[in-house]
Protein backbone atom coordinates (compact mmCIF):
# COMPACT_ATOMS: atom_id res chain seq x y z
CA UNK A 1 0.00 0.00 0.00
CA UNK A 2 0.96 3.62 -0.47
CA UNK A 3 0.86 6.18 2.29
CA UNK A 4 2.13 9.75 2.48
CA UNK A 5 4.45 10.68 5.34
CA UNK A 6 5.31 14.37 5.74
CA UNK A 7 4.47 14.94 2.09
CA UNK A 8 6.48 12.00 0.74
CA UNK A 9 4.82 8.92 -0.72
CA UNK A 10 6.07 5.63 0.79
CA UNK A 11 5.36 2.07 -0.18
CA UNK A 12 4.61 -0.20 2.81
CA UNK A 13 3.77 -3.89 3.03
CA UNK A 14 0.31 -4.40 4.60
CA UNK A 15 -0.60 -4.79 7.39
CA UNK A 16 1.31 -1.96 9.04
CA UNK A 17 0.79 -0.03 12.27
CA UNK A 18 1.89 3.40 13.43
CA UNK A 19 4.37 1.72 15.80
CA UNK A 20 5.85 -0.30 12.95
CA UNK A 21 6.20 2.76 10.75
CA UNK A 22 7.99 4.69 13.50
CA UNK A 23 10.37 1.77 14.06
CA UNK A 24 11.11 1.67 10.30
CA UNK A 25 11.80 5.38 10.33
CA UNK A 26 13.94 5.07 13.47
CA UNK A 27 11.81 7.59 15.38
CA UNK A 28 11.47 7.68 19.14
CA UNK A 29 7.70 7.82 19.93
CA UNK A 30 8.16 10.02 23.02
CA UNK A 31 9.49 12.89 20.87
CA UNK A 32 6.64 13.11 18.39
CA UNK A 33 2.94 13.26 17.71
CA UNK A 34 1.53 11.34 14.75
CA UNK A 35 -1.26 12.83 12.71
CA UNK A 36 -3.25 10.51 10.49
CA UNK A 37 -5.63 12.18 8.06
CA UNK A 38 -5.67 15.37 10.17
CA UNK A 39 -6.31 13.58 13.46
CA UNK A 40 -3.75 12.92 16.21
CA UNK A 41 -3.32 9.22 16.94
CA UNK A 42 -3.38 8.74 20.75
CA UNK A 43 0.00 7.42 21.86
CA UNK A 44 -1.60 4.42 23.56
CA UNK A 45 -3.06 3.45 20.16
CA UNK A 46 0.22 3.49 18.17
CA UNK A 47 0.44 -0.31 18.32
CA UNK A 48 -3.20 -0.95 17.44
CA UNK A 49 -3.71 1.67 14.73
CA UNK A 50 -3.46 -0.02 11.35
CA UNK A 51 -2.51 2.10 8.40
CA UNK A 52 -4.64 2.10 5.27
CA UNK A 53 -3.75 2.67 1.64
CA UNK A 54 -3.94 6.40 0.90
CA UNK A 55 -3.41 7.52 4.53
CA UNK A 56 -1.76 10.88 4.92
CA UNK A 57 0.49 11.06 7.95
CA UNK A 58 2.40 13.92 9.47
CA UNK A 59 5.01 13.26 12.08
CA UNK A 60 5.26 16.32 14.29
CA UNK A 61 8.20 16.93 16.62
CA UNK A 62 7.06 18.39 19.92
CA UNK A 63 8.38 21.84 20.70
CA UNK A 64 8.80 22.98 24.27
CA UNK A 65 9.95 26.58 24.24
CA UNK A 66 8.10 29.72 25.13
CA UNK B 1 -21.41 48.46 33.41
CA UNK B 2 -21.92 50.34 30.12
CA UNK B 3 -18.86 51.23 28.07
CA UNK B 4 -17.58 54.76 28.63
CA UNK B 5 -17.16 57.15 25.66
CA UNK B 6 -13.39 56.54 25.82
CA UNK B 7 -13.91 52.79 25.76
CA UNK B 8 -16.31 53.07 22.81
CA UNK B 9 -13.53 54.88 20.96
CA UNK B 10 -10.67 52.63 22.12
CA UNK B 11 -12.46 49.41 21.18
CA UNK B 12 -14.27 50.82 18.10
CA UNK B 13 -12.67 48.31 15.70
CA UNK B 14 -13.82 45.41 17.87
CA UNK B 15 -17.29 46.82 18.33
CA UNK B 16 -17.59 47.22 14.56
CA UNK B 17 -17.27 43.45 14.21
CA UNK B 18 -20.78 42.02 14.62
CA UNK B 19 -19.21 38.81 15.99
CA UNK B 20 -17.72 40.82 18.89
CA UNK B 21 -19.79 43.99 19.25
CA UNK B 22 -20.39 45.80 22.52
CA UNK B 23 -21.34 42.55 24.23
CA UNK B 24 -18.10 40.79 23.26
CA UNK B 25 -16.09 43.81 24.33
CA UNK B 26 -17.86 43.82 27.67
CA UNK B 27 -17.04 40.10 28.04
CA UNK B 28 -13.35 40.92 27.48
CA UNK B 29 -13.46 43.73 30.04
CA UNK B 30 -15.06 41.36 32.56
CA UNK B 31 -12.58 38.52 31.89
CA UNK B 32 -9.87 37.35 34.28
CA UNK B 33 -6.96 35.49 32.73
CA UNK B 34 -3.72 34.02 34.01
CA UNK B 35 -0.76 34.21 31.64
CA UNK B 36 2.18 32.03 32.65
CA UNK B 37 5.49 33.00 31.08
CA UNK B 38 6.35 36.52 29.96
CA UNK B 39 8.90 35.43 27.34
CA UNK B 40 8.77 35.12 23.56
CA UNK B 41 5.16 33.92 23.56
CA UNK B 42 4.08 35.81 26.67
CA UNK B 43 5.05 39.20 25.20
CA UNK B 44 2.69 39.14 22.20
CA UNK B 45 -0.01 37.26 24.12
CA UNK B 46 0.04 39.84 26.91
CA UNK B 47 0.27 42.83 24.58
CA UNK B 48 -2.70 41.73 22.45
CA UNK B 49 -4.82 40.79 25.45
CA UNK B 50 -4.12 44.08 27.20
CA UNK B 51 -4.76 46.09 24.03
CA UNK B 52 -7.99 44.13 23.49
CA UNK B 53 -9.21 45.24 26.91
CA UNK B 54 -9.04 41.99 28.87
CA UNK B 55 -10.00 43.42 32.24
CA UNK B 56 -7.82 41.44 34.61
CA UNK B 57 -4.48 39.92 33.67
CA UNK B 58 -2.49 37.98 36.25
CA UNK B 59 0.97 37.28 34.89
CA UNK B 60 3.51 34.96 36.36
CA UNK B 61 7.21 34.73 35.51
CA UNK B 62 10.29 34.33 37.68
CA UNK B 63 12.91 35.44 35.15
CA UNK B 64 14.81 38.64 34.61
CA UNK B 65 15.24 40.28 31.20
CA UNK B 66 18.44 39.10 29.46
CA UNK B 67 20.18 40.56 26.42
CA UNK B 68 19.52 37.37 24.43
CA UNK B 69 15.75 37.78 25.06
CA UNK B 70 15.52 41.04 23.14
CA UNK B 71 15.69 39.41 19.67
CA UNK B 72 12.05 38.32 20.19
CA UNK B 73 10.59 39.50 23.51
CA UNK B 74 9.12 42.70 22.23
CA UNK B 75 7.70 44.15 25.44
CA UNK B 76 11.23 44.74 26.77
CA UNK B 77 13.92 47.26 25.97
CA UNK B 78 17.69 47.28 26.36
CA UNK B 79 17.30 49.34 29.55
CA UNK B 80 15.29 46.51 31.12
CA UNK B 81 18.18 44.02 31.19
CA UNK B 82 18.44 42.48 34.66
CA UNK B 83 14.99 43.67 35.74
CA UNK B 84 12.15 41.23 36.52
CA UNK B 85 10.07 40.37 33.46
CA UNK B 86 6.76 40.15 35.32
CA UNK B 87 7.04 43.66 36.72
CA UNK B 88 8.43 45.22 33.53
CA UNK B 89 5.74 43.57 31.39
CA UNK B 90 3.03 44.73 33.79
CA UNK B 91 4.31 48.29 33.51
CA UNK B 92 4.16 48.16 29.67
CA UNK B 93 0.67 46.61 29.66
CA UNK B 94 -0.62 49.24 32.03
CA UNK B 95 0.75 51.89 29.67
CA UNK B 96 -0.86 50.19 26.64
CA UNK B 97 -4.25 50.08 28.32
CA UNK B 98 -5.19 51.54 31.71
CA UNK B 99 -8.50 49.58 31.53
CA UNK B 100 -6.56 46.43 32.47
CA UNK B 101 -5.78 45.52 36.00
CA UNK B 102 -2.42 43.77 35.79
CA UNK B 103 -1.18 41.60 38.64
CA UNK B 104 2.54 40.81 38.30
CA UNK B 105 3.68 37.71 40.14
CA UNK B 106 7.44 37.19 40.25
CA UNK B 107 7.38 33.47 40.87
CA UNK B 108 7.99 30.20 39.09
CA UNK B 109 4.85 28.17 38.54
CA UNK B 110 5.12 24.77 40.26
CA UNK B 111 2.76 22.08 41.48
CA UNK B 112 2.81 23.90 44.85
CA UNK B 113 1.43 27.26 43.70
CA UNK B 114 -0.48 26.34 40.51
CA UNK B 115 -3.91 26.02 42.07
CA UNK B 116 -3.52 29.22 44.05
CA UNK B 117 -2.46 31.10 40.91
CA UNK B 118 -5.55 30.08 38.99
CA UNK B 119 -7.96 31.07 41.75
CA UNK B 120 -10.77 33.18 40.25
CA UNK B 121 -9.40 32.78 36.71
CA UNK B 122 -11.60 32.21 33.61
CA UNK B 123 -8.81 31.05 31.31
CA UNK B 124 -5.18 30.04 31.76
CA UNK B 125 -2.78 30.78 28.91
CA UNK B 126 0.73 29.42 28.99
CA UNK B 127 3.84 30.16 27.00
CA UNK B 128 6.36 28.59 29.36
CA UNK B 129 9.72 27.07 28.49
CA UNK B 130 9.42 23.69 30.20
CA UNK B 131 7.17 20.65 30.35
CA UNK B 132 7.07 20.44 34.17
CA UNK B 133 5.17 23.74 34.33
CA UNK B 134 2.81 22.60 31.54
CA UNK B 135 2.04 19.39 33.43
CA UNK B 136 1.53 21.29 36.69
CA UNK B 137 -0.89 23.66 34.95
CA UNK B 138 -2.68 20.83 33.18
CA UNK B 139 -3.23 18.99 36.48
CA UNK B 140 -4.41 22.13 38.28
CA UNK B 141 -6.75 23.01 35.40
CA UNK B 142 -8.21 19.49 35.30
CA UNK B 143 -8.75 19.55 39.04
CA UNK B 144 -10.44 22.94 39.11
CA UNK B 145 -12.22 22.70 35.73
CA UNK B 146 -10.35 25.71 34.37
CA UNK B 147 -9.97 26.09 30.59
CA UNK B 148 -6.32 25.86 29.53
CA UNK B 149 -4.74 27.32 26.40
CA UNK B 150 -1.28 25.95 25.74
CA UNK B 151 1.28 27.43 23.34
CA UNK B 152 4.80 26.23 22.57
CA UNK B 153 7.53 27.13 20.10
CA UNK B 154 10.94 25.96 19.00
CA UNK B 155 13.15 26.76 16.00
CA UNK B 156 10.67 27.55 13.18
CA UNK B 157 7.60 25.84 14.62
CA UNK B 158 4.72 26.35 17.00
CA UNK B 159 1.85 24.39 18.52
CA UNK B 160 -1.30 25.83 20.12
CA UNK B 161 -4.10 23.84 21.78
CA UNK B 162 -7.12 24.69 23.90
CA UNK B 163 -8.31 22.26 26.56
CA UNK B 164 -11.75 22.80 28.03
CA UNK B 165 -13.34 20.72 30.79
CA UNK B 166 -15.82 18.07 29.67
CA UNK B 167 -16.36 14.33 29.66
CA UNK B 168 -14.89 13.61 26.20
CA UNK B 169 -12.39 16.46 26.06
CA UNK B 170 -8.66 15.75 25.75
CA UNK B 171 -6.12 17.30 28.11
CA UNK B 172 -2.52 18.37 27.52
CA UNK B 173 -1.19 14.93 28.45
CA UNK B 174 -3.38 13.30 25.79
CA UNK B 175 -1.12 15.19 23.37
CA UNK B 176 2.20 14.99 25.25
CA UNK B 177 1.97 12.09 27.74
CA UNK B 178 5.55 12.38 28.98
CA UNK B 179 8.36 14.92 28.67
CA UNK B 180 9.82 14.45 25.19
CA UNK B 181 13.58 13.94 25.25
CA UNK B 182 15.42 16.81 23.50
CA UNK B 183 12.27 18.69 22.44
CA UNK B 184 13.22 21.89 20.66
CA UNK B 185 13.48 24.72 23.16
CA UNK B 186 14.63 28.22 22.38
CA UNK B 187 17.63 28.30 24.68
CA UNK B 188 19.49 25.34 23.22
CA UNK B 189 18.15 25.03 19.66
CA UNK B 190 17.27 28.62 18.83
CA UNK B 191 14.11 30.22 17.51
CA UNK B 192 13.43 32.69 14.75
CA UNK B 193 12.21 35.86 16.48
CA UNK B 194 8.99 36.21 14.49
CA UNK B 195 7.85 32.66 15.35
CA UNK B 196 6.68 33.56 18.89
CA UNK B 197 5.05 36.62 17.31
CA UNK B 198 2.95 34.44 15.01
CA UNK B 199 2.23 31.71 17.52
CA UNK B 200 1.63 34.17 20.37
CA UNK B 201 -0.83 36.11 18.22
CA UNK B 202 -2.63 32.85 17.40
CA UNK B 203 -2.84 32.11 21.13
CA UNK B 204 -4.17 35.63 21.84
CA UNK B 205 -6.72 35.15 19.04
CA UNK B 206 -7.89 31.86 20.55
CA UNK B 207 -8.10 33.42 24.02
CA UNK B 208 -10.28 36.22 22.65
CA UNK B 209 -12.37 33.71 20.69
CA UNK B 210 -12.88 31.68 23.85
CA UNK B 211 -13.80 34.73 25.94
CA UNK B 212 -16.20 36.24 23.39
CA UNK B 213 -17.49 33.07 21.71
CA UNK B 214 -17.23 33.85 17.98
CA UNK B 215 -16.55 31.30 15.26
CA UNK B 216 -15.44 27.72 15.70
CA UNK B 217 -13.70 26.99 19.03
CA UNK B 218 -10.24 25.38 18.90
CA UNK B 219 -11.08 23.02 21.79
CA UNK B 220 -10.37 19.41 20.84
CA UNK B 221 -7.85 20.46 18.20
CA UNK B 222 -4.19 21.45 17.93
CA UNK B 223 -3.05 24.18 15.63
CA UNK B 224 0.34 23.40 14.17
CA UNK B 225 2.41 26.14 12.57
CA UNK B 226 5.36 25.12 10.42
CA UNK B 227 7.51 28.14 9.70
CA UNK B 228 9.91 26.25 7.47
CA UNK B 229 7.32 25.94 4.71
CA UNK B 230 4.73 28.50 5.90
CA UNK B 231 1.90 26.04 6.55
CA UNK B 232 -0.68 25.85 9.32
CA UNK B 233 -2.79 22.79 10.08
CA UNK B 234 -5.75 22.42 12.43
CA UNK B 235 -5.66 18.82 13.61
CA UNK B 236 -8.24 16.97 15.64
CA UNK B 237 -7.00 15.82 19.06
CA UNK B 238 -9.03 12.94 20.51
CA UNK B 239 -8.90 12.10 24.17
CA UNK B 240 -6.41 9.31 24.92
CA UNK B 241 -8.31 6.65 26.90
CA UNK B 242 -4.98 5.70 28.54
CA UNK B 243 -4.02 9.30 29.42
CA UNK B 244 -2.17 9.36 32.75
CA UNK B 245 -3.77 12.69 33.74
CA UNK B 246 -7.41 12.69 32.64
CA UNK B 247 -8.40 9.06 32.04
CA UNK B 248 -9.20 8.41 35.70
CA UNK B 249 -11.23 11.58 36.06
CA UNK B 250 -14.25 10.47 34.01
Amino acid sequence: MKITVNGEVRELPAPATVDGLLADLGLEPRKIAVERNLEIVPKSAFGSTELNDGDRLEIVQFVGGG
Amino acid sequence: MPLTPDQLERYKRHILLPEIGGQGQQALLDARVLVVGAGGLGCPILAYLAAAGVGHIRLCDDDGVALSNLQRQILFTTDDIGKPKATMAAERLQAINPDCTVEAIEARLTTNNAKELLDGIDLVIEGVDNFDARYALNDACLETGTPFLSAAIGRFDGQVALFTPGPDQPCYRCLVPETPPDAADCETQGVLGAVPGIVGAVAAMEAIRFLTGFGEPLAGHVLIYNGMNATTRRVKLPRDPACPACSAKG
